[in-house]
């Protein structure tokens, strides 16, 4: 999806704080946001993959967003949320610390991430928003769950 | 696209498949005016709603057909040439339908060829119509007129019902002949009804999309999930007024469950549909006369696994007609009848569905299979004469393996039964092959039921929960300190003692690469089996069996071999189901190397091929390796030290209730005098003696290469075993040290002059483990390594009692050498004994056939001993 050459200038994105940045992801790509419970660990998979679980019958992947961009790891007794993506016809929900409220950004304002940006959070992040007081990371969730994985298995 | 059209594309494609496999019946009975007006039903039904719909071109072609179709029923008898044509018309049409449904509309062309070709073929046939004799219609084609098929749309049953009225003066004798004829009109009588009974079920279904049923399976599941969470509240509340309706909502999930899993079930001769029609033209194209028969078509397998099997089925029913049977005349000249008979039968056993096909062709032939084997460096020769027919059979399943001398249109274009073997694996099935050269071949695959569904049993293993599939698993072993099953280590790698052999272990969490600790000791034993390949999963608690829906993983996770899938359990929680070949890969070298004896023996030519040892790495009174063959141990045993006996200066230790003797290798090993001490127990029938050892290093699957041979008694040599030196054990110097006594009492009391013994092996090792044994039994042994030398011997004019040779050797064989034993008058007599790792019914006949008096297997000691006492008595007698 290319956000630049969409003709509506105002775009509305879930906004999340992870390890205390807050990321933005298109609306539209959101399916639902909810609690992760009974989460089952699948050893032997990559450390972004938190586990699967059962929500309303579809197994689930989780994918830890703060192991995926680097960050520090969540104290074990964080709360924790889950944003609900599909890709490819699966199901996937991404830990997040908390979700907050939905912006209408400009997509104007949208300015390109800075070259010094951490690479793991550049390889997801598609430029940075400037709110009142803090930075917006909007992601992409194509790039999220591009972990590579053809070539671990391969 | 248009629901009417998609309506039309979906029927007619229907009735096609139904006119295909009907006018391939009718060719061969074209006196059956029912199988015909069937026909001419279903093409006039196509040509009506072609012309409602506004299709001209599918239109004319089913004008054409029916016209011609219209001449069978006006007498003319079919001509091969004329249902070709029909059938063609049928093709096209089917074509036209695709692009109809693809683009919506007729594709543009013209079928000006074919519609003048049908009505040359009218002209034709209604030339020839005066000679053809008046129709002569059989009975009881009356009767089932009106409880024909039932019209799907009733466009035509108007029409139908007008032809049927115009018809039925046109043979009148029908009721007149019937009672003469009693007796043949009753079959078909009952036949009928029986079609009958298929119309009715038929118009009592309706088309359902397959979205709607896994969209029904999925809210089924939820329902069950939700049902499962009641249940779980009401439990907590002891008095709760739920109970009782929540029970009747239980069972009724239950029965909504069952049946709409049925939903999926279709009957495998959906699968079956096009292969008459496949004959038929194969028939023709080939020059040969096909029957083909099936039976058990309306035997049921689930939808997914119905279309996964549909090709491999089709490409070997091909494969018969092409290159299984024979043609017409070298039939006749085989005197066989002129006819070969192709025959699918399929049944449910168990999980599974049996699907066979058998043809009576020439069968397989073993020769070219074998030379295109070596051809192609799959086996060596040695390895091919080891192996049975059906092994050598087997090899048509190899990758790019096609024995087909020749490649037709029909089949032979370089994907063989390697695919089929493929697509059959792939959905957990297996697939066999028995071939009788000059009798035919008989194809035996067996698949689940159905690949959602699986039986599997729920353990835990570091917390959490798995699932193994039920059809892996052999059975479970509680292991426990003390019990009949224990665990033992050996250096890092676990075994366990079952039924006298060791089988190789594995803890599930260490397979998934958990480092959980727990007790080694204990726990329970999923004995599993893959293949050829048997071994325990070691896991921390067994919980029960149960049906469990088969998701797929997740593509994140679909790497990862351990895995096939993932399921949702009654509870809610996701689990992970074990793939059990994928434990077995991780199990990796160490679980082929723990293959007891016995299944090497029967299995597989990779696994005779190796021509590998498992060996017994251990340290024993100095730091270098000393190693022995596992297979020669029988137990492996760790004792407390303080029960070790000393008795008349030997070292013993009481042991299932008799005294076993402990041997060192040399001085420099001490007994222990307190802690544990290992053991490597040798048994001989009931009586065993152990070797004391320091420390138990390792299990290797080594080539066994003895380098250096060695001076000192007890040590054959030193072979480089993972990289280290390695002094091999020579059990036989030790075990008369344990039974010397009773060795000399049977040699004194038994034996005035010792029997001489010709041994005949290639493998060094071996000569050198017999030898002491065979000495110790009280023989005179002359050793060679090749048949040439013994043969030398022989001629030489050396007399021996008896021979005991190997039966894989270079050059010359064991059978060989009996063969030319046998044909030399002076030694004519001699028993010759065999000892071969391959002991199966063949190789024995074949061994009595080259003059073996008796066939040992290798390792078996005792048989060898009670053989040569047997064959040097009889020696004696005569």
């Amino acid at each position: 999806m290319n956000t630049e050459t969409s003709a509506s200038n105002l775009k509305e994105y879930v906004t999340a704080t992870i390890g205390g940045q807050l990321f933005g992801l298109p609306i539209q790509q959101v399916q639902d946001v909810f609690v992760p419970e009974r989460l089952t660990r699948v050893p032997l998979a990559p450390p972004e993959i938190a586990g699967v679980l059962n929500l309303r019958g579809r197994i689930v992947t989780l994918i830890d967003m703060r192991d995926r961009l680097g960050l520090q790891p969540r104290a074990g007794d964080a709360p924790v949320m889950a944003i609900g993506v599909e890709s490819g016809g699966e199901s996937y929900g991404l830990l997040i610390d908390s979700v907050g409220e939905v912006l209408k950004l400009d997509d104007a304002a949208r300015e390109p991430n800075p070259i010094n940006l951490d690479p793991r959070l550049a390889r997801v992040s598609t430029g940075i928003h400037r709110l009142d007081g803090q930075l917006l990371m909007l992601v992409e969730v194509d790039r999220i769950l591009d972990l590579g994985i053809k070539s671990m298995a391969a | 696209m248009d629901d009417l059209l998609r309506e039309f594309v979906t029927e007619t494609n229907e009735s096609l498949d139904v006119v295909d496999v009907e006018l391939v019946r009718f060719e061969q009975d074209p006196n059956n005016a029912k199988i015909l007006d069937n026909i001419f039903r279903l093409v006039h039904t196509i040509k009506g709603t072609c012309g409602f719909l506004n299709l001209p071109r599918l239109e004319a072609l089913a004008h054409a057909a029916e016209t011609l179709m219209g001449k069978f029923r006006d007498g003319v008898s079919a001509t091969n040439e004329a249902v070709t044509l029909v059938l063609a018309t049928i093709d096209r049409i089917k074509k036209i339908l695709e692009s109809l449904e693809r683009e919506q509309r007729e594709p543009d062309g013209d079928d000006a060829d074919l519609i003048a070709d049908l009505e040359r073929m009218v002209s034709k046939l209604a030339s020839r119509k005066a000679p053809v004799e008046p129709p002569q219609y059989t009975v009881g084609t009356l009767t089932p007129q009106v409880l024909e098929r039932p019209l799907r749309l009733g466009e035509v049953s108007l029409d139908e019902l007008e032809r049927a009225f115009r018809e039925t003066p046109v043979d009148p004798p029908v009721v007149k002949p019937a009672p003469a004829k009693a007796p043949p009109a009753e079959p078909a009588a009952l036949k009928d009804i029986k079609d009958d009974d298929t119309a009715k079920s038929g118009a009592q279904s309706i088309r359902v999309t397959v979205d709607t049923l896994e969209h029904l399976m999925t809210m089924v599941s939820e329902l069950v999930l939700t049902r499962n969470q009641l249940l779980e509240i009401v439990r907590r509340h002891e008095d709760s007024e739920f109970k009782t309706p929540l029970q009747r909502l239980s069972n009724v999930t239950a029965e909504l469950q069952e049946g709409v899993m049925k939903t999926r079930m279709q009957p495998i001769g959906n699968a079956w549909q096009k292969f008459p029609r496949i004959v038929r033209d194969l028939s023709n194209e080939l020059g040969k006369q096909i029957d083909l028969e099936m039976l058990g078509a309306e035997t049921e397998l689930d939808r997914q696994v119905l279309d996964l099997i549909k090709d491999p089925l089709t490409h070997m029913v091909r494969n018969s007609a092409d290159h299984g049977l024979e043609t017409t005349e070298q039939r006749r000249t085989a005197g066989k009848p002129p006819n070969g008979r192709i025959r699918l039968s399929a049944y449910h056993e168990g999980g599974y569905i049996i699907i066979q096909m058998a043809d009576d062709g020439r069968g397989l032939d073993t020769g070219r299979i074998k030379a295109k084997a070596l051809a192609q460096g799959l086996v060596s020769e040695a390895d091919l004469a080891k192996m049975s027919e059906s092994q050598i059979q087997r090899f048509i399943f190899a990758p790019g393996f096609s024995t087909a001398a020749q490649i037709t249109s029909v089949s032979g274009r370089g994907v063989g039964m390697d695919v089929v073997r493929n697509n059959i694996d792939q959905i957990g099935g297996t697939i066999d092959v028995k071939s009788v050269a000059g009798v035919g071949l008989n194809f035996t695959i067996k698949i689940p039921l159905t690949l959602a569904i699986v039986a599997a049993l729920i353990v835990e293993a570091g917390g959490e929960r798995f699932a193994i599939p039920q059809l892996s698993v052999i059975e479970l072993v509680r292991a426990r300190h003390g019990s009949e099953h224990r665990i033992e280590r050996i250096k890092d790698t676990t075994v366990l003692r079952l039924r006298d052999k060791l089988l190789p272990l594995a803890r599930l969490s260490d397979l998934l690469g958990g480092d959980a600790v727990g007790d080694v000791e204990s726990g329970f034993i999923v004995v599993t089996q893959v293949g050829g390949q048997t071994f325990g999963i070691v896991v921390d608690k067994v919980f029960h069996t149960e049906e469990i829906v088969v998701k797929p993983m997740s593509s994140k996770l679909r790497h990862i071999a351990m895995f096939s899938g993932n399921t949702i359990l009654g509870d809610g929680s996701v689990i992970m189901i074990i793939d059990p070949n994928g434990a077995a890969q991780t199990l990796g070298k160490f679980a082929a190397s723990q293959l007891d004896a016995q299944s090497a023996v029967q299995t597989t030519p990779d696994v005779t091929a190796g021509q590998s040892t498992s060996l017994l790495l251990f340290r024993a009174g100095s730091t270098q390796l000393k190693a022995v063959p596992l297979s020669l141990i029988t137990r492996l045993e760790e004792i407390d030290a303080r029960k070790i006996e000393l008795s008349n200066g030997r070292h013993m230790v009481q042991y299932r209730g008799h005294l076993m003797p402990l041997i060192t290798l040399n001085e420099s090993v001490n007994v222990k005098g307190e802690g544990a001490q290992s053991l490597l127990v040798f048994s001989d029938g009931s009586r065993s003696m152990a070797l004391v050892v320091d420390e138990i290093v390792d299990i290797v699957e080594e080539h066994l290469d003895i380098q250096v041979a060695s001076g000192d008694a007890g040590i054959i040599g030193s072979a480089i075993i993972k990289g280290q030196a390695t002094e091999i054990i020579d059990i036989g110097h030790f075990l008369p040290q344990a039974f010397a006594d009773w060795f000399r009492r049977k040699d004194q009391t038994q034996r005035p002059k010792a029997r001489s013994v010709l041994l005949i092996d290639d493998s060094p090792f071996f000569r050198d483990m017999l030898t002491p044994v065979l000495q110790a039994a009280g023989y005179a042994v002359t050793v060679t390594g090749s048949a040439h030398e013994a043969l030398a011997l022989l001629s030489e004019g050396r007399v021996f009692d008896v021979a005991v040779t190997d039966t894989e050797m270079p050059d010359m064989d064991g059978f060989e050498f009996a063969t030319a034993v046998r044909a030399d008058a002076r030694t004519a007599d001699l028993p010759i004994i065999a000892l071969s790792s391959v002991v199966s019914a063949e190789a024995i006949e074949r061994g009595r056939r080259a003059g073996f008096h008796d066939y040992v297997a290798k390792f078996d000691r005792q048989g060898l001993i009670a053989a040569l006492k047997e064959q040097t008595d009889v020696g004696r007698a005569a």
